[in-house]
């Protein structure tokens, strides 16, 4: 046991460790410090609480046996995911703090001892904290469990639009809203569980239905929202127990997902409200039937022709988008790179802010492949350089290299920042099919006249292209 | 009494063409006509006059004779003064005039009363395509540029490896892919060169791709057709993005031809004397439009000049270079023009005025100049598209500074937040004060530390945050079992379950959240 004041000064270490942490992500060589930092704060949190005045011995069994349970778990999961599968872990885990949320907000509302000292206007603000605190616990689980589904394919990425679901949510809201009325005047916990069970349901159904109203493409904003979330759920907890470690290390991890969704959804030129609200081009005009289905022939290229294009190359510039991730072909697009940077040839990456299904999803899958982040560019700092390129290739991404962004007023994506690959000489787009993206918009990169266009799994047509290149 | 064709040597010096070659003579007198040629006519282009004579002309040895003889005399180049003077009042002539750049000649014909027929002027519509006698010879300039080229740049045009080593391939550049110039990219890429072009109007891209050319751009929006499918002057704008692309493609390729022709205008100068200083030694230019003063500053028409190391050629007889290819070409044309006339084959030229092809390629009509005709009913140039292209939002960089906003959407929002904050402060107890303040105050920590947060590392960024959200962990922990107050009941049993089902979820985040980020990081590496 603990002195309170020593258990205090370990929460401003950790609180301090925390923010370094997110400090030391601004670099890739000080990356790795950063994460060493949440570490040993996340360690001295726990241990100053679990010694600290609240926690008695009693407790220690119990303790030790669910930390030494979810670590095995946590460790195994962490050791056996695919860098592909990321964006579904992190939308799993978002769901265990939310659900966490749930359960510490119930078990404080249902413990006597945790609302003893509060009267009045304490005693309001302290379940309005846990009505809270147990709402965006329940919304953050249940939508990064959708989001899962989602992500994972075993829920269709297609937005799933109910009928007047704008109606839908504001009622959800009007319901939320008048069980927290009757709540805060129950007597008693249990004439209050009723209105907050209710509540716990309704916020169920409503982050199922706001992340199922969401498009695939949109899944970079929905994860770093349900990030945003978790933090709001921990910092709404932290107001609830009165801790200031919990507020403030919500309150971080909440604005890094807040700022995370703004600048997916700057890089989408959607805003904010629209992505939540749901469905991809609802709003603005029919999708591809804008007079905008652009015409003319598609020329097809064989890997062969491919690697013959790269071998005459001096610049090449790679543009991997989802399909890469999906075929998990970018071991492949490393050694082509490898290969072609051996004969003299400047290969480098331009990632768009939302390629994939993450912020950073491709960044992620490249490292992996162990290509040097320093030919890994951002779509501002390459963009420019399009022109001066001899091939771009487009490895499965669609609608991040559509021209009708720019071209097409109509375009549903209309404004939205691309990739400039239409600039470069020739443009080889590796894609599965003539299908559209996920904004469902035909593309008119494909009818360009130096739009090459290699059909096929990615994984399968690269490795043709390596051996073509190598032979 | 059949008409009769006189075709007369070329007076012109080094003109080796010749307009009618014993093949097509066969088929004009088939059209019911009489041919007559002067003795040696076909010299230049290796046709004999027994050629001639098998194929049914009559051979006459003088010039003179011959003009007095003809009602139609076929020729090729325009007729000089001496061979005006030749000239029968009422005689009708086929050949090239260029009426735009000899208004003199036109007055001395128009004089004589004659009927004249322009080969350049025939109309640029599908019909007349078998008569335009332009795209035939430029066809075979274009082909003859690669060829002198090729034969006075020093390497070869393919690239071979050798046992004696790696040859690279010649990097062949063509301004104007009109015909000369589609010819010209034919010809290179079938000699193995790479080859590029270039051309104002967008629509050809796909004819120099399809010959094996690889097209050019220049990064400026501006429709270059004019009408009847060739080139107009450009904008200033676009002509300065024109020389700059030249320039570029100066430095890097061994081989220029240019074909850049405006009708009745001077020839655009695209290649400048710095761009021929820029390319390699042993270099070659290739300037078809010499004769209309050449598209390269330092070129000399009709020579061939050695300038900083680069091999100007500029020849304004090309076609003549490849005589008996041209002057089949050239025959037919006319052949096809003489079948328009005569389409009775009764042996008489009729002038149709009302025929469009015909109408066209007539600049003089008994002594009144037609020229120029009124504009074709039909042209090659396709719709102009639509150019609008919506001004694209100046990107902005991840963590810079967003414009500032404007001076009432700040005040509104000051206002809202000074409400905001003034209700919390009057209704809220103490102890939540203190909360929000600390709140209020990480947000904004947590709002400057993300901004540099690295793009590259955003998914690191979410997984390790999400590692930090475990400290949600602590409100389970000290449910577990706190000191007790023994004089309340707690539902003890509930609450250990919750409690401990939430650390262990938790823990899974915690753990499994810190080792995935470590995991990430290790991978990025320079």
């Amino acid at each position: 046991m603990i002195a309170p004041t020593l258990a205090t000064v370990a929460y401003v270490g950790a609180t301090i460790l925390f923010i370094l942490s997110l400090g030391g992500l601004s670099s890739p060589e000080s990356s790795r410090r950063g994460n060493l930092y949440g570490m040993v704060g996340m360690t001295i949190a726990v241990l100053a609480t679990v010694f600290g005045p609240h926690v008695t011995s009693a407790g220690y069994p119990w303790i030790v046996a669910a930390m030494v349970v979810g670590a095995a778990i946590g460790l195994y999961a962490a050791r056996v995911v695919k860098m592909t599968q990321m964006p579904e872990l992190v939308a799993l885990m978002h769901s265990l703090v939310g659900l966490a949320a749930v359960l510490v907000g119930f078990a404080n509302y249902i413990d006597p001892a945790a609302a003893a000292g509060f009267q009045g206007a304490e005693k309001t603000i302290h379940e309005l904290e846990i009505y809270i605190g147990v709402l965006i616990g329940a919304v953050t689980f249940s939508g990064s469990i959708i989001a899962f589904g989602k992500l994972s394919a075993r829920i269709s990425g297609k937005p799933v639009l109910l009928p007047a679901r704008h109606w839908i949510n504001l009622a959800g809201l009007l319901g939320v809203i008048w069980c927290g009325a009757w709540f805060i005047r129950a007597h008693g916990i249990d004439e209050g569980m009723k209105p907050l069970a209710i509540m716990t349901v309704i916020a169920l159904l409503f982050g199922i239905h706001m992340v199922m109203a969401i498009g695939g493409a949109d899944m970079p904003v929905v994860v770093s929202m349900l990030n945003s979330y978790s933090g709001w759920a921990a910092a709404a907890t932290g107001f609830m127990l009165s801790n200031d470690l919990l507020i403030v290390t919500g309150a971080l991890v909440g604005s890094s997902g807040a700022i995370l969704s703004y600048i997916m959804c700057r890089a989408m030129n959607r805003n904010f409200v629209s992505v939540i609200a749901g469905g991809f081009g609802t709003e603005g005009g029919k999708p591809a039937a804008a007079g905008a289905a652009p015409a003319g022939e598609v020329t097809p290229i064989s890997a062969v022709e491919t690697a013959e294009l790269l071998r005459n190359a001096k610049h090449v510039i790679v543009v991997p988008g989802y399909g890469m991730a999906v075929a998990q072909a970018q071991h492949t697009v490393f050694e082509i790179t490898r290969y072609l940077r051996e004969k003299g040839v400047n290969v480098r990456f331009g990632i768009h802010p939302v390629a994939g299904r993450m912020p950073g999803h491709m960044n992620v899958l490249l490292a992996e492949a162990k290509v040097p982040y320093d030919i890994v560019m951002e779509m501002d700092e390459i963009n420019a350089d399009f022109p001066e390129t001899d091939v771009a290739m487009v490895i499965g991404a669609n609608d991040i290299v559509n021209p009708a962004a720019q071209e097409d007023p109509s375009s549903p994506i209309a404004g939205m920042p691309v990739l400039e690959v239409w600039q470069a000489r020739t443009v080889v787009v590796m894609k599965r099919s003539m299908a559209s993206g996920y904004a469902g918009v035909d593309n008119p990169l494909f009818y360009k006249d130096n739009t090459r266009m290699l059909f096929g799994d990615a994984k399968k047509m690269l490795d043709e292209v390596l051996v073509a290149l190598k032979a | 009494m059949p008409q009769l064709i006189g075709v007369p040597r070329e007076t012109a010096a080094g003109e080796k063409r010749v307009a009618t070659v014993p093949e097509v003579v066969e088929k004009l007198v088939k059209l019911g006509l009489r041919v007559a040629v002067q003795s040696g006519v076909g010299e230049g282009a290796n046709f004999a006059d027994d050629a001639y004579r098998a194929a049914g002309a009559e051979i006459v040895d003088d010039a003179a004779r011959l003009w007095a003889s003809a009602d139609v005399i076929f020729k090729v180049r325009a007729p000089s003064m001496a061979e005006l003077g030749l000239m029968r009042a009422g005689q009708t002539l086929v050949s090239f005039i260029w009426p735009a750049q000899n208004p003199q000649l036109m007055e001395a014909l128009a004089a004589k009363k004659a009927t004249v027929l322009a080969m350049d002027s025939v109309p640029r519509i599908s019909r007349a395509q078998k008569l335009d006698a332009l795209s035939s010879m430029a066809n075979i300039a274009g082909y003859r540029a690669v060829i002198e080229a090729a034969h006075h740049f020093g390497r070869f045009f393919t690239g071979q490896i050798t046992a004696a080593g790696k040859v690279p391939p010649a990097k062949v550049f063509i301004i104007g892919a009109g015909v000369a110039g589609l010819a010209a990219i034919g010809a290179a890429a079938g000699l193995g060169a790479i080859v590029r072009a270039n051309d104002t109007r967008p629509e050809v891209a796909d004819q120099i791709k399809s010959l094996g050319g690889e097209f050019v751009g220049v990064d400026y929006q501006e429709e270059g057709t004019g009408t009847g499918g060739y080139a107009k002057v450009m904008s200033e704008g676009f002509q300065k993005a024109q020389r700059d692309a030249f320039a570029k493609q100066a430095k890097d390729v061994d081989v220029i031809i240019t074909t850049a022709l405006i009708p009745g205008k001077p020839a655009p100068k695209l290649i400048t004397a710095e761009m021929v200083r820029s390319m390699k030694p042993g270099s070659v230019i290739v300037d078809l439009a010499a004769e209309q003063g050449g598209n390269c500053e330092l070129t000399e028409p009709g020579q061939v000049v050695v300038k900083h190391g680069v091999t100007i050629i500029g020849y304004t007889d090309l076609p003549s270079r490849l005589a008996r290819q041209s002057s089949t070409l050239y025959a037919t044309n006319l052949l096809r023009l003489t079948e328009e006339l005569c389409k009775a084959k009764d042996g008489r030229i009729h002038v149709n005025m009302d025929d469009e092809v015909i109408r066209g390629t007539t600049v003089i009509k008994d002594g009144q100049i037609t020229w120029p005709p009124p504009a074709p009913k039909l042209s090659a140039a396709p719709p102009a598209k639509p150019a609008a292209r919506p001004a694209v939002p100046a990107p902005k960089g991840h963590g810079a500074a967003s414009a500032p906003a404007s001076a009432r959407a700040t005040v509104i929002t000051f206002l809202a937040g000074a409400i905001l904050f003034w209700f919390i402060g009057a209704h809220a107890p103490a102890a939540f004060i203190g909360h929000f303040t600390v709140f209020v105050l990480a947000c904004f920590v947590g709002y400057m530390v993300i901004w540099n947060v690295t793009p590259a590392l955003h998914t690191p960024l979410m997984s390790v945050t999400n590692a930090i959200s475990s400290i949600i962990a602590i409100g389970a922990l000290v449910q577990v079992a706190p000191p007790m107050d023994s004089s309340l009941e707690r539902p003890g049993g509930w609450i250990i379950g919750l409690a401990v089902l939430s650390i262990a979820l938790v823990a899974i985040n915690m753990f499994g959240g810190f080792a995935v980020t470590q995991r990430m990081l290790q991978m990025f590496r320079k």
